[in-house]
């Protein structure tokens, strides 16, 4: 247990804070691209983080697109089908690694020191070390679409010997990128943990803390403990292809099911990093405007927590086909069955919030609510996966592609979405656009559904993933899915324009600009927040209601 | 208890199975095996289960955020704990999956037992076709997609199997319980045959294990799973499940067909038979990668046309087609391809498309050369 009250400010320290009325005895920060390539401010690598992420989304979107247009039809009519597997692979990752995980990596830095009233992240250069690490890394993975014999073509989960013996000389490209994205999110994720643990605002307990921050304390503890796995199964294929090494080619004695379990040891916590912290955004927004207080916040935590500790032991259920044997089976499923338990306790509670609560719908609570929907709706089918034997007919099917779209789209990136709409007013001092929002909401979620819906149907018929061309009983629903695909794609477009305008101007916003459910302490410093926030800490006091 | 539970599921997958004769083409297939069904009836459970936990879940979402609006002037409770119903949401969750984890549990350990098999057959994943043998039975053949590329590019009209046929379906025998014994000579392949419901990685390297009993006389289509590098949308498996005696008779063709060209490997070749069977290996083997034309599409693909390699050095013509080349795309057809096809397809290369360099390559060579 984390001390009660965190350390009081030394007598430098709160002189500091002292003479913070009469301006910043530091110098004038440096001007134009210097003053971004340089900042330590929470704030502003806050937004460095978002914009990034965000242009990643299009990038990785554009990707998705050109998959969608292929799969209009069936036969071959706009790219062919190397090119395809590089698309299919790269809109994977950029996805991914670019733009959901930077995405919550942006909202933590703005929100976590806002809402346990600390100055800034604990590591300050560290946070603008790991953010200029991104650019590197996905410049450098982008670079390989250029390279003689193309871009990585195995998918975005990369299975050895595809990836290694048979894979095109960029790879390595690839894998470099590869690491150094991940040191970015290990970096980041230390610098999260580190500031939530020291830099609480006197008087606040850790079981005190929003759910956004407990969600990202256990989701940085994830990370620390699942990067270097990646880094470690990634140097292992690095390895072989260059040094001669078998870690994963039988031919030299080596077993490409290693690959596997050290990839999905990986990769199944993963699916929780790019979950967990959209739990956080949307139990604060669902109480903010139901104007009632979140039901059951510490089941919310132990729930989280419990999550967590789940997601290191279900990795088998991605290799259900691969041949393991009957108790491994066993195990896997039901341990993934169990991951129910706790995530239905979740939906429950925020159903429990809204339940007598008086509701309203402003573009946060849209999308807020949406996610609750749509992401039950892909745990509904994560449940159908769990059970093995069923499983053998949904692996490696649209049916896996449209569930875990619907956990990450309509799931994460709509949390994302709710959260940028719930704080912009706090990052930019104005509401953001009423009407254009509710446009950007309703084209959204028309979209989204039109998109993976129909894949329930053509992966149960039977059509398998990541192929450039089909069998015609599957020509309608891709059709219908392509058509959603462009809807969503494009309506994106009214996102960035209601950002824009909610940047330049817009209907004034006061400080709590939610109401009184919207009561963390991110709302009781003014809009917009000004650069440096919480230099001398906040009095906590626990909300009366 | 677990009777309630059990009729709950029974009653479920009634409604089930009426829903799903609606929708065929919408759901997954009941299939033509009793594990097939017994999977498709796990599935329609857990299907319902979802839909009547959805109804509920949604249900209330959807009564509060119609009737507890505050445009309507709903005023907010102010309970935000309940212990006895946060104990209940944990617990019947829990009972539920109990509830479908015993099912899943039976039938999983039924898939999980090979024993008492009476045919065995290897399935071989290569890049990008499947190769079957009947062990113990001196039979084995490649099975090719038979689609034409035409097809793909749309100059042809699209027949009703588009992707779903090939040049050598696998035969199987009904009511016989077939053990398979699955690995790859290259990446990772999965074997898929929706109707049996059968599912499984072929991993080079490694051998695992599956079975089928069919139940009914047909064709059966599926696809390679797992991603497999350019060509894994064009690797189809159909099985052609027969009664009994036909396979009988369909086996002992394939047998003598199999000793007949057993004997070929001894007798001189004339160019001409040996041209018209190398075209027809390079047709299903060979061309999905150096293309029809042997034009090849370079880099990854080298042209076979006026290779000058290749033509100057007919020996590592030979040792490049028995033994590949490691580190690319080019595998070893020592197993896949029998002397025979071997000579043909070395002596189809070397005379076709301009290449003319009068060789004819005779099996009995390449049987010696595979000897040492």
């Amino acid at each position: 247990m984390a001390p009660k009250v965190p350390p009081q400010p030394t007598l430098e320290q709160s002189s500091t804070a002292a003479e913070a009325g009469h301006g910043h005895a530091h110098e004038a920060p440096p001007k134009g691209l210097m003053r971004w390539l340089l900042t330590t401010n929470h704030k502003e690598i806050g937004s460095l983080y978002l914009i990034f992420s965000l242009v990643m989304f299009f990038i990785g979107g554009i990707f998705a697109l050109v998959v969608r247009l292929e799969l209009f039809q069936p036969g071959m009519q706009f790219v062919n089908p190397e090119f395809f597997n590089q698309m299919t692979t790269m809109h994977g990752l950029i996805m991914v690694f670019a733009a959901v995980m930077p995405a919550f990596t942006g909202l933590a830095n703005w929100m976590i020191p806002l809402q346990i009233g600390a100055p800034d992240m604990a590591l300050p250069r560290l946070n603008n070390f790991s953010f200029w690490l991104l650019p590197v890394a996905f410049g450098l993975l982008l670079s390989t679409l250029f390279m003689p014999g193309g871009g990585p073509n195995f998918g975005w989960t990369f299975y050895a010997p595809l990836s290694t013996t048979y894979a095109p000389p960029s790879t390595t490209f690839f894998i470099l990128a590869l690491h150094i994205a991940g040191i970015s999110s290990i970096l980041g994720a230390i610098n999260i943990v580190a500031t939530i643990l020291n830099m609480r605002a006197p008087g606040m307990r850790m079981m005190d803390m929003p759910l956004f921050v407990w969600t990202w304390l256990i989701t940085g503890f994830l990370l620390i403990a699942v990067m270097p796995v990646l880094a470690g199964v990634i140097t292992m294929m690095l390895m072989d292809i260059n040094f001669g090494t078998s870690f994963f080619n039988a031919a030299g004695g080596g077993d490409p099911v290693l690959f596997q379990h050290l990839f999905w040891f990986f990769g199944h916590p993963e699916v929780y990093i790019m979950i967990l912290p959209a739990f956080g955004i949307v139990s604060a927004i669902i109480p903010a405007f139901a104007r009632k207080r979140l039901f059951g916040y510490a089941s919310m935590v132990y729930a989280t927590a419990a999550i967590a500790l789940l997601s290191f032991m279900v990795w088998g259920h991605h290799m259900f086909v691969v041949g393991m044997p009957l108790v491994g089976q066993l195990f896997f499923m039901y341990a993934t069955m169990l991951i129910a338990v706790p995530t239905g306790v979740k939906v429950f509670n925020w159903i429990a919030t809204l339940f007598q609560g008086s509701i309203s719908f402003e573009p946060p609570m849209l999308f807020a609510l949406a996610f609750v929907v749509l992401f039950t709706i892909g745990g509904f089918s994560g449940l159908m996966l769990a059970i093995a034997p069923a499983d053998f007919q949904y692996h490696d099917t649209y049916f896996v592609v449209a569930h875990f779209h619907y956990v990450l789209v309509p799931g994460a990136i709509f949390a994302i979405m709710a959260g940028v709409y719930f704080w912009l007013p706090k990052w930019t001092g104005h509401y953001p656009h009423e009407r254009l929002s509710q446009w950007h909401f309703w084209l959204s979620v028309i979209g989204v559904n039109l998109t993976f819906f129909p894949m329930h149907f053509s992966g149960l018929a039977g059509m398998p993933r990541r192929i450039p061309d089909y069998a015609l009983q599957f020509a309608d629903f891709n059709m219908v899915s392509s058509i959603g695909a462009f809807l969503f794609g494009f309506s994106q477009l009214l996102f960035v324009a209601v950002v824009i305008m909610c940047v330049r101007g817009g209907k004034k916003a006061p400080a709590a600009a939610w109401g009184d459910y919207a009561d963390d302490l991110e709302w009781s410093v003014p809009s917009p927040a000004p650069l440096h926030t919480f230099e001398t800490p906040p009095n906590y006091q626990r909300p009366a209601h | 208890m677990r009777t309630l539970l059990v009729w709950l599921a029974g009653g479920l997958s009634l409604v089930g199975s009426s829903q799903a004769a609606l929708a065929s083409g919408w759901n997954m297939p009941v299939g033509v095996t009793d594990l097939s069904r017994e999977i498709y009836n796990l599935h329609m459970v857990i299907f319902w289960i979802c839909v009547v936990i959805g109804v509920a879940v949604f249900g209330v979402m959807f009564y509060s955020l119609i009737r507890h609006r505050h445009s309507k002037g709903a005023k907010a409770a102010n309970f935000h704990e309940n212990t006895t119903v946060e104990v209940i949401w944990t617990a019947v969750p829990l009972l539920i999956l109990v509830g479908m984890a015993i099912p899943a549990t039976a039938t999983l350990q039924k898939i999980y037992d090979p024993s008492d098999a009476e045919l065995d057959v290897m399935v071989t994943g290569q890049q990008w076709r499947w190769r079957y043998e009947y062990l113990g039975e001196d039979v084995a053949f490649n099975s090719n997609m038979s689609t034409p590329r035409a097809q793909i590019r749309g100059d042809e009209e699209r027949g009703e199997n588009y992707l779903l046929e090939v040049d050598e379906p696998l035969v199987l025998p009904i009511n016989r319980k077939v053990r398979f014994l699955f690995t790859s000579d290259d990446v990772i392949h999965a074997w898929w045959v929706p109707d049996f419901a059968v599912k499984q990685d072929t991993i080079p390297g490694f051998i695992s294990e599956n079975w089928v009993r069919i139940n009914e006389p047909g064709i059966y289509r599926g696809q390679c799973a797992e991603l497999c590098g350019v060509d894994h949308a064009y690797m189809p498996i159909v099985v052609h499940a027969m009664e009994e005696d036909d396979f009988e008779t369909w086996l002992v063709e394939r047998q003598e067909m199999a000793a007949e060209e057993a004997l070929g490997v001894d007798r001189e070749w004339e160019m001409d038979e040996l041209m018209e069977r190398g075209e027809g290996v390079y047709g299903s083997i060979c061309a999905s990668c150096h293309q029809v034309e042997g034009q090849g599409s370079p880099p990854a693909f080298p042209a076979l046309a006026g290779n000058e390699q290749m033509l100057a050095d007919i020996d590592w013509h030979k040792d490049t087609i028995i033994n590949g080349v490691s580190g690319t795309a080019m595998p070893s057809f020592r197993t896949t391809l029998n002397p025979v096809e071997l000579a043909a397809v070395i002596t189809y290369t070397r005379n076709a498309w301009g290449n003319d360099t009068g060789d004819a390559v005779q099996p009995a060579e390449i049987a010696e050369r595979l000897e040492r």
